[in-house]
């Protein structure tokens, strides 16, 4: 299948061994990665602070890179959810008929890494192999917007030599919500010092997760506090054959 | 002063300019919407017999009501044991409870002349009931015969309430179909004695309500 | 007749959360409070199958109720007259404590006793009525410990569950003379029982609110836990309900469906201990006077926000704030509002005017959980967003906050993000920019200005000095093989 990463902007940017991780596993498994370097950003951070209109483009831009997509990819759970949950509704409030009817008919190929992997490739072992206490951090977009339910755990559970450690309050959010982690500095670090809390509990030497943008957040604290625990995307560790991810 | 006239009408123009409707709107497309809306709950249960009766009774328990049985000919009986038990003895009874629930020994007193001073002081109340709930452990009292009015099983510590087996149904609508062609008297259900958890969370057994609560379930 | 100052501030959501999250007691008390509600919320939701069709039933019924307020109003006021009670329109706070006041005062009642209703929270009606000389008894426990603590609600449900059993002891102690009081929940709860029950038999007016209004037969449904309810409801002379317009049920048979889901999602029993229903007057049996106030307060103007019209199906069962994780860590006093929580974030800046509120939609990390476990189906982080656009509407209308730092932060990343080579371009000038910041362990500690919060408590990893875009473009001139991938991923580290 011929697969066209959209590697979202912050991966981009802050975490290219995502992008890497992703196409080496999509090509281990005889699947042809296109990069459309045309691509830029799903427009999430504008439309959740509020800044509708300005999102628009940003759509609009990225509707007219896929359009003709056979499927795409994305590593992060919540630019696929800013996707399902809120394109239709800006090109609505665009005037935009030609648009809304261009991403009614994209949403469907579009899909988050791991839920590719699993609902359209139909693939849970990767061929990975990891030896590392791993938790998993079920970050809100992936659970209540593309509700993923087991996903992410059944390709962990057949990665060789990971062992994967439950946490405390999986439900509950780290506390980064983009642009809130700043407008509301306070409240976010008191729920990430909690969430932190969890991780450390579990004993794991890894904590993963399918969006970065937790993941960024947690290490922050984690880096801050100097424990050893370490980030990895789940792509990192399925692109993994033995050595680090 | 603006009079109660005006904000009437400025509340209604308000939402009327809010929805963008007409002031004269059509009943019929109204009452279709209505009709649409999805019920696709379960409507009613899948218990009978004994099944639902045991639902009851356990549901009753967990909030901490007494239940005992007895058939329709040993209901005096019954609660003659159950006031014996409980050390209950001044009694209130409402209107039209069938003097065979009776138990001898005992002064009933007739509550439709007793004001709620007076029904504080007493012991308890005996009742009967509408409807009762299995799967959440309700009972629904009406003002109707063998129930009387509200404060009754409200003001006096201990009720003891008469539920027949042929009363109880298993799910909440199931008991609304019941109640639709009484839907106008006052109505009280009551699931287990007065509780609350406003203190950290712990329920407390009998705030305000009655704290005592006996279901006698007649079952032949 | 004077009009005193709401006890609540215009402090911004911000500024309010930084003072409770020092308070580590109120936070205790709010996470065990939660943490207990929500298990047993998930235990009786979850033993129901027809769950999701429930709350699809209570979503459309309340979204049909809305969408004919007008005429479902008109139909509760027609019956529920013809059943012996007096219904009044108050358009604001300030109609509708004058109308309940003339009730009181028109009985010469110098003491009324309350039911817990956060509509009267909302208008302010205690304050009112104190500063006219009638004295107000709250009978629910929780609002009785609120009141004599000189204290604020800080949950719907649970007003007092940010104190604990120490400190409700303290209150009733002082305020009760009851110097040897123990603080076994047991003790406190007599306590309170044997306060008010001399008050239930002799005062002769009552205040309430209602969880339903049904325009079928008239009906007023109220749903509660400790039986002050039902004391207030049958025992006075004259009873007064306070309902927010927006509260009307079509069909009496709709009880069928909220009475099924909140109490669930309220206090997590499969039923509350007691729910009254009841239609205008009945002859001996209950108050001989029956008055209605329904009341608008800015409750109108939102269904005209076909997006945000749905914040009016709410039914007040607070599930939305024991999910959320951002009242986890702040209790509710923080939102500022007798409606706190995610509800309260979406409800009061429309209430409200935005002004007063603008801080409050921002006052979520868009988690998601209040919308998982609304019974009514309301999705709060999209009405979340919707009023984000109406505050940053608002602010580009002035010349600040045309020229404020997110404002302009905004529209410049907005150009930015619309263009490849200016986002490339943009890449590359943060790899370069970012060095004065970077500590030597390569992340960034410590940022000016507004991303200052973050760094507080927060590393924050430094851009790597190869995007992906430029890999991918290597690779690709080096004829982009799986090998020469693994090369450079492990030349990156």
């Amino acid at each position: 299948m011929r697969i066209s990463l959209f590697i979202t902007c912050y991966n981009d940017t802050l975490f290219p061994e995502t992008g890497k991780s992703v196409v080496r596993v999509l090509e281990r498994l005889g699947h042809t990665v296109e990069f459309r370097k045309e691509q830029t950003c799903c427009g999430q951070m504008h439309w959740n602070t509020g800044y509708l209109h300005e999102a628009v483009p940003i759509i609009r831009h990225f509707v007219g890179v896929y359009r003709d997509a056979e499927t795409v990819v994305a590593p992060s759970s919540s630019c696929v959810s800013m996707m399902r949950d809120h394109y239709l509704k800006a090109a609505e409030m665009a005037g935009d008929a030609k648009l809304a009817a261009d991403v009614e008919a994209l949403l469907p190929r579009v899909y988050e890494f791991t839920e590719l992997l699993v609902k359209r490739l139909g693939v849970e072992d990767v061929g990975a192999t990891f030896p590392h206490k791993v938790t998993l951090h079920t970050s809100c977009h992936s659970q209540r917007s593309l509700h993923l339910g087991d996903i992410p755990v059944r390709l962990l559970n057949k990665v060789r030599g990971l062992e994967l450690l439950s946490i405390e309050n999986p439900q509950e959010c780290c506390g980064f919500g983009g642009t809130f982690s700043i407008k509301n500095a306070d409240v976010s670090s008191a729920m990430l010092a909690e969430k932190v809390r969890t991780v450390l509990n579990t004993g794991a030497e890894v904590c993963t997760a399918v969006d970065n943008s937790c993941l960024m957040h947690i290490y922050g604290s984690l880096h801050r506090q100097r424990t050893l625990v370490r980030t990895a995307h789940i792509a990192e560790i399925l692109a993994s054959t033995g050595g680090q991810a | 002063m603006p009079s109660e006239s005006d904000a009437r009408l400025a509340i209604l123009g308000s939402i009327r300019n809010a929805l963008r409707v007409p002031a004269e709107r059509n009943d019929a497309a109204r009452a279709a919407e209505y009709a649409a809306i999805p019920r696709d709950y379960k409507r009613s249960g899948t218990r009978q017999g004994e099944a639902l009766l045991e639902l009851f009774t356990h549901r009753l328990q967990e909030y901490d009501a007494g239940v005992q049985r007895a058939p329709s000919g040993k209901i005096a009986d019954a609660i003659g044991g159950l006031l014996a038990e409980r050390g209950r003895h001044r009694i209130a009874i409402p209107d039209e409870v069938p003097r065979t629930w009776l138990p001898p020994g005992y002064p009933f007193e007739e509550a439709a002349g007793l004001d709620s001073m007076q029904l504080d002081k007493l012991d308890g109340v005996l009742t009967g009931c509408t409807v009762a709930i299995a799967e959440t452990g309700s009972i629904v009292l009406q003002n109707a015969a063998a129930q009387g009015r509200r404060a009754l099983s409200l003001v006096p510590d201990y009720h003891l309430c008469v539920v027949f087996a042929s009363q109880v149904v298993e799910t909440v609508p199931e008991c609304f179909a019941r109640l639709d062609a009484t839907a106008n008297l006052p109505t009280t259900f009551f699931s287990g004695p007065s509780a609350t958890a406003d203190i950290e969370m712990t329920r407390i057994k009998g705030v305000h309500g009655p704290r005592y609560l006996d279901v006698l379930l007649v079952v032949d | 007749m004077s009009a005193p100052q709401s006890h609540w501030t215009n402090r911004s959501f911000p500024e309010a959360a930084k003072e409770l999250l020092a308070d580590s007691q109120i936070r205790r008390n709010v996470r065990h409070a939660t943490d207990v509600i929500q298990a047993k919320r998930n235990r009786v939701v979850g033993e129901l199958p027809d769950w999701e069709a429930l709350r699809e039933a209570g979503s459309a019924i309340r979204a049909h109720a809305l969408e004919h307020l007008d005429e479902y109003l008109v139909e509760f006021e027609r019956n529920c007259t013809r059943a012996g009670g007096t219904v009044h329109w108050a358009r604001d706070a300030a109609e509708a404590n004058r109308i309940i006041l003339g009730l009181i005062q028109r009985h010469q009642a110098k003491e009324v006793i309350k039911i817990k209703t956060m509509t009267s929270e909302e208008i302010g009606l205690n304050r009112h009525l104190e500063a006219n000389g009638v004295r107000p008894h709250e009978t629910d426990l929780a609002e009785l410990i609120v009141q004599l603590g000189h204290d604020k609600p800080s949950h719907f449900v649970v007003p007092a569950l940010h104190k604990n059993r120490q400190q409700v002891r303290e209150i009733f102690q002082r305020e009760m003379h009851l110097p040897e009081l123990g603080d076994k929940p047991e003790d406190l709860c007599a306590a309170a029982r044997a306060y008010l029950r001399e008050k239930y038999l002799r005062i002769k007016v009552a205040v309430s609110g209602a969880n339903f209004l049904v325009a079928e037969n008239g009906a007023v449904c109220i749903v509660e836990s400790e039986g002050n309810g039902r004391m207030c409801l049958t025992l006075p002379d004259v009873l007064i309900s306070l309902v927010g317009i927006e509260k009307v049920l079509p069909r009496f048979r709709d009880l069928e469906v909220v009475l099924q889901t909140l109490p669930r999602s309220a206090t997590g029993e499969r039923m509350n201990p007691y729910n009254s229903i009841w239609t205008g007057v009945h002859e001996g049996d209950g108050p001989k006077e029956f008055h209605v106030v329904l009341l608008d307060n800015g409750r109108s103007p939102i269904l005209a926000d076909g997006e945000a019209r749905q914040t009016l199906k709410c039914i007040r069962c607070a599930a939305c704030l024991n999910a959320c994780p951002v009242y986890h860590q702040t209790g509710g006093h923080a939102y500022e509002s007798a409606y706190p929580g995610p509800i309260g974030a979406i409800l009061t800046p429309q209430l409200h005017s935005m002004e007063q509120g603008r801080t409050l939609p921002y006052a979520s990390s868009l988690c998601g959980a209040c919308y998982e476990v609304c019974p009514v189906k309301i999705n709060i982080p999209e009405v979340l967003i919707h009023l984000r656009g109406k505050v940053v509407e608002q602010d580009q209308k002035t010349l600040g906050g045309k020229l404020g730092v997110w404002n302009v932060g905004m529209q410049a990343a907005a150009f930015v993000m619309s263009s490849a080579q200016r986002f490339t371009l943009a890449q590359h000038m943060g790899q370069l920019a970012q060095k004065i910041f970077v500590s030597k362990s390569g992340f960034i500690e410590r940022l000016p200005f507004m991303l200052s919060g973050w760094t507080q408590t927060r590393d924050l990893k430094a851009l790597p000095q190869q995007s992906f875009r430029d890999w991918w473009a290597e690779r690709e001139s080096n004829g982009g093989d799986a090998t020469g991938a693994a090369k450079e991923s492990r030349d990156a580290k």
